[in-house]
């Protein structure tokens, strides 16, 4: 039994924002506002959380975070990027196919989701592979992948050459209704670029990697969904005009949806001069205009949701010339005051945001989380939009220390995080 | 929601002297001009018989070449030793890398040896850069060449070698020929004749040699020889490596050189005493004529000479404002 009194309960899925308490007994919601029949009426201490000046809302859901496991533990693990995830506000994370085995057979998803379970921490929901070894050539086995626990399939940022083995994939995603996510690069275009294609990349001499790169890809994408009719999910747009084509094949009526990754919405291509490879990350940071146009996406309903695109990396990974560096940002702890620094520009309220990261992804994943009714699941955030602090290399707790957010002022800080009714965090 | 890092930051000490020589781009005309009358008394130097001053005296100049290069390499060494410096050369290409160690262990190897000064040249952008923001204080760090980046030592002694012939850089039309999109050269050469005031600078390439919004550099651009080299003071050709026919970016060599190669009479379109340039090493026949390049018009052999004199000029400067801030920090 526990109560958490006196917070803002923002639970958009149920359009509710008010100052009430929230009951909950054996994982899950029980009452709002008023206490149900037959609750105890004395509680001891660690049955109360004051939340008083707080913000209560539903556990976090990340689209894209890579938690490294199997295969580059030297990175980070399930153990220790659960542990950041909770850090952060998040309960539920999507993790992609490209671990090391790739997740194309149903030992590795169980692996992943048992040991994510034995944590305790925060859920971890693996994207199964659309081909076998994301090499891009056969289908791996969809049904059994979702049989196994994978949510989503996508075949991360390996190409697949073939448009017609895209199409069939989509077409037998499309068989079982299952989602795919796009994670759209073109390849070719890409080439060995590592940053935008403009102005700073002509003089920092580095390899350019045009929008198109991203566009071509997404147009193809868009005709073959349509073709197919598979519900589809765009991951971590970063440039303006995918956003238009997102948005316009949308308003035809094509079940598509799209996040962003909330570096995007800050930064750009000019942020990596001086060559700091905390900066890189793809797809890449890219112009003023892309990162108005991607705004813009988020405020008018075109981008449903934001994403962390957490990456945690080994310090080696970024220590060497930029172009020679991993590409990737360390996300889950600074998700949420990041986010919250959009609400400080009055670009969303606050009820809009939590939105995008609480049930806009639930909806996007057919997931049954994301929302405080009576009867949810008891996955909540607990957070203080007004604590002024820094991540730092000590108290983070990702084992990713790789975040250009790192030593900075942020302004918002989770307090509380709770996996069904427990608490599996709290801050000092 | 962060500072734009100033490129300057990395190569001035507090004084705002030259500590390490990274890129010639945001520097002053005031530094770059002093680093030219430094060299242009070198030249003079290295013209007698006598060609030894102990400026670097007692320090050890280390030459980390993780790219292969002759000319570069050997002009190096040789302003290291007039300047009186012990030298070592490392070809890093054959031996470390290739053993997985990375570039910050290198350094630090070769940092337990004691040296004061990395001359280095790397196919990465930015590896420079990176060597300078890692490497222990009172060390000073040379960009002999970083990938499409920066080679600023070959632009100034380019800018040394215009200013012995030229005088005033404000009349000035210079055109650049060529690959810029992969030249570090070229971009290095843009931001010092753009600083030191030329009046016009040009660059003349088909478009996939050329990098996306070069013109915000302070450039025209020219997609066709002849109007480009129009009435042009100085021209620059850049080296074309063979490699860019494999990719797409030019059909073959013989086209390139029809369209693009300076021939004697492709040269008449320029001013009647316009110089011509190439960094070297050149391809004859790809892009320019024999008869150019051994031409009365031909400055090639002066780079050469001059890149010595420049050579000095850096080391002897940032050597001397990591003295100085090193002093400035003592006195603190």
């Amino acid at each position: 039994m526990l109560v958490i009194q006196n917070g803002r309960l923002i639970d958009p899925k149920n359009k509710l924002d008010k100052i009430c308490d929230l009951y909950i007994q054996n994982g899950k919601v029980i009452a709002i506002g008023q206490a149900p029949e037959g609750f105890a009426e004395t509680l001891s201490a660690n049955q109360i959380i004051d939340a008083t000046g707080l913000v209560v809302t539903p556990g976090l859901i990340d689209l894209c975070a890579h938690v490294r496991e199997p295969g580059y533990t030297q990175k980070g693990t399930i153990a220790s990027e659960t542990a950041a995830a909770v850090a952060g506000g998040i309960t539920t994370m999507v993790t992609p196919p490209t671990t090391k085995p790739v997740v194309d057979n149903p030992a590795v998803a169980e692996m992943i989701i048992d040991r994510a379970e034995a944590t305790g921490l925060a859920q971890v929901l693996p994207m199964g592979a659309l081909t076998q070894g994301l090499e891009g050539e056969q289908l791996a086995p969809l049904h059994a992948l979702s049989s196994s626990g994978c949510v989503a399939f996508s075949n991360a940022r390996k190409s697949i050459p073939s448009a017609l083995v895209l199409l069939r994939c989509l077409e037998y995603a499309a068989t079982h209704d299952f989602l795919v996510i796009f994670q759209p690069q073109d390849h070719h275009l890409a080439d060995k670029g590592c940053m935008h294609d403009d102005i700073t990349c002509t003089r920092l001499g580095l390899s350019g990697i045009p929008e198109t790169a991203e566009t071509v890809e997404v147009a193809r994408c868009l005709l073959l969904v349509e073709q197919t009719g598979v519900r589809a999910h765009f991951g971590q747009l970063s440039a303006e005009r995918s956003v238009r084509m997102v948005t316009d094949a949308r308003q035809r009526g094509l079940n598509v949806t799209a996040d962003v990754a909330i570096h995007h919405l800050l930064l750009t291509d000019v942020n990596v001069n001086g060559f700091n490879s905390m900066f890189h990350v793809i797809p890449p940071l890219r112009s003023q205009l892309d990162r108005a146009g991607l705004l813009h996406g988020l405020v008018t309903d075109g981008i449903q949701a934001i994403c962390s695109d957490h990456q945690p990396h080994d310090p080696a990974a970024k220590q060497a010339p930029f172009a020679s560096t991993d590409p990737g940002i360390s996300g889950l702890e600074t998700l949420l005051p990041l986010c919250l620094r959009l609400v400080r520009q009055e670009l969303l309220s606050l009820p809009q945001l939590i939105e995008k990261l609480t049930s806009a992804p639930a909806a996007i994943l057919s997931l049954d989380k994301g929302s405080l009714g009576v009867g949810s699941i008891a996955d909540i955030c607990i957070f203080n939009p007004e604590t002024e602090w820094q991540l730092t290399s000590v108290n983070c707790v990702s084992a990713g220390k790789n975040s250009p957010f790192m030593n900075i002022p942020l302004k918002g800080k989770v307090t509380h995080t709770l996996i069904k009714g427990k608490t599996v965090y709290q801050a000092s | 929601m962060f500072d734009i890092k100033d490129p300057n930051s990395i190569q001035l000490n507090s004084a705002g002297q030259l500590k390490h020589f990274i890129t010639t781009e945001g520097l002053s005309r005031e530094l770059l001009t002093e680093i030219l009358e430094t060299a242009d008394s070198f030249v003079d130097m290295n013209a007698q018989q006598v060609k030894k001053v102990p400026l670097l005296r007692g320090k050890t100049v280390v030459n980390l070449f993780f790219e292969s290069s002759t000319r570069t390499l050997s002009t190096f060494e040789l302003a290291a030793k007039r300047l009186s410096a012990d030298v070592l050369n490392l070809n890093i290409s054959t031996s470390s890398t290739s053993k997985g160690e990375t570039l910050k262990d290198t350094l630090q190897t070769l940092e337990a040896m004691h040296s004061d000064m990395f001359v280095v040249r790397h196919s990465d952008s930015g590896a420079a850069h990176f060597i300078a923001e890692h490497v222990t204080p009172n060390v000073a760090v040379i960009n002999a060449g970083d990938g499409r980046h920066a080679h600023p030592t070959q632009a100034m002694l380019d800018m040394l070698t215009i200013r012995r012939h030229k005088g005033d850089f404000s009349p000035l039309i210079v055109a650049i020929v060529g690959d810029i999109l992969h030249s570090r050269v070229a971009r290095s050469q843009i931001h010092a004749l753009r600083i030191l005031g030329a009046a016009e600078i040009r660059v003349i390439a088909p478009t996939t040699l050329l990098p996306r919004n070069i013109e915000a550099l302070g450039v025209k651009v020219f997609t066709h020889m002849q109007t480009g080299l129009k009435d042009a003071d100085v021209v620059i050709m850049l080296r074309l490596q063979k490699e860019r026919m494999q990719s797409a970016l030019l059909p073959s060599e013989s086209e390139f050189y029809k369209l693009f190669g300076l021939t004697n009479e492709k040269l008449q379109h320029a001013k009647p005493d316009a110089v011509v340039m190439h960094p070297g090493p050149i391809n004859r026949g790809v892009e320019i004529e024999s008869a150019v390049a051994d031409g009365p018009q031909s400055l090639i052999l002066d780079q050469v000479t001059n890149g010595i004199a420049v050579r000095m000029a850096v080391m002897s400067m940032s050597m001397s404002g990591q003295m100085a801030e090193k002093n400035m920090k003592a006195e603190a």
